[in-house]
């Protein structure tokens, strides 16, 4: 497939990302790049200094809503790209609704809790909907860590499975960098029909 | 019964397990994991009733904050 022909198909897809945080943020950026139809954006929280370590922001942007200050951010890498900004917290209700026409989603939450929510809710409302997970990013090194894996028909996991975020064991960008480009990756991968998992 | 547990066989005396005995049995003690039955998710709530049988693919993945 040449590239006229990749981004023809890309063009034609919706992707959802829960969260824009690091993964989040991250995630989004590349797949602007890559010139997906449409991506929709959902998140509750504002641009903190501290997040600039590693999320897709800008020191003018502190203070401003996330969903919509990366809206801006994805904007000016590509204005052909439709970008759905949602500044709202997820629960299932909110992501049966906003998600439901997506072809593919990414969770890109930080907290464990919201990533089991969302593993469960897709299972049983978008079984034939990919959902990728980032799941273990912490800390800093130890690149062949980093894998990915399928679970189950559409369910896919990117990430060491084992770094938790803690005190001792920050989120750091290169890590976190490196797993939402997996996803974005592997997201290219499953919608180009090449179900390959790494 | 022999069963395949997170891709690789196991073996339990029991010929039946709920996923909440599988889960006390082997000692996952992590807070939050996500269970799978023959590639279906088994939500929390369930996990007291469903039950794990010869043959069965079980998952049980640990799920990690951060992100």
């Amino acid at each position: 497939m040449n590239i006229k022909q990749i981004f023809k198909i890309l063009k034609t897809k919706t992707i959802g990302i829960a969260g824009c945080g690091g993964l989040g943020s991250n995630c989004a950026a590349a797949l602007t790049r890559l010139g997906i139809g449409k991506i929709i954006l959902a998140d509750f929280d504002v641009v903190d200094v501290s997040n600039l370590a590693r999320q897709y922001y800008f020191h003018e942007q502190v203070g401003e809503k996330k969903a919509f200050a990366l809206a801006d951010n994805l904007h000016h890498i590509n204005p052909i790209v439709e970008i759905i900004p949602n500044d709202i917290k997820l629960g299932p209700n909110e992501i049966i609704t906003i998600f439901k026409d997506c072809d593919l989603i990414i969770e890109a939450f930080d907290l464990a809790e919201m990533k089991q929510m969302i593993i469960e809710t897709c299972a049983e409302y978008f079984p034939d909907t990919p959902l990728i997970v980032g799941n273990g990013m912490a800390g800093w090194g130890n690149n062949n860590a980093i894998k990915t894996s399928k679970i189950g028909k559409n369910l896919y996991v990117c990430g060491d499975g084992l770094s938790e975020i803690s005190e001792e064991l920050p989120p750091l960008a290169p890590r976190v960098g490196i797993v939402a480009n997996m996803q974005a990756n592997l997201a290219v991968s499953i919608l180009l029909n090449n179900e390959k998992p790494n | 019964m022999n069963i395949t547990l997170n891709n690789r066989p196991d073996s339990f005396e029991e010929d039946t397990l709920t996923f909440e005995e599988l889960i006390k049995k082997k000692n996952f003690t992590f807070k939050l994991i996500v269970t799978k039955l023959n590639g279906k998710v088994v939500k929390k709530h369930e996990r007291a009733q469903i039950s794990i049988h010869d043959g069965d693919d079980v998952m049980v993945m640990h799920l990690v904050s951060g992100g």
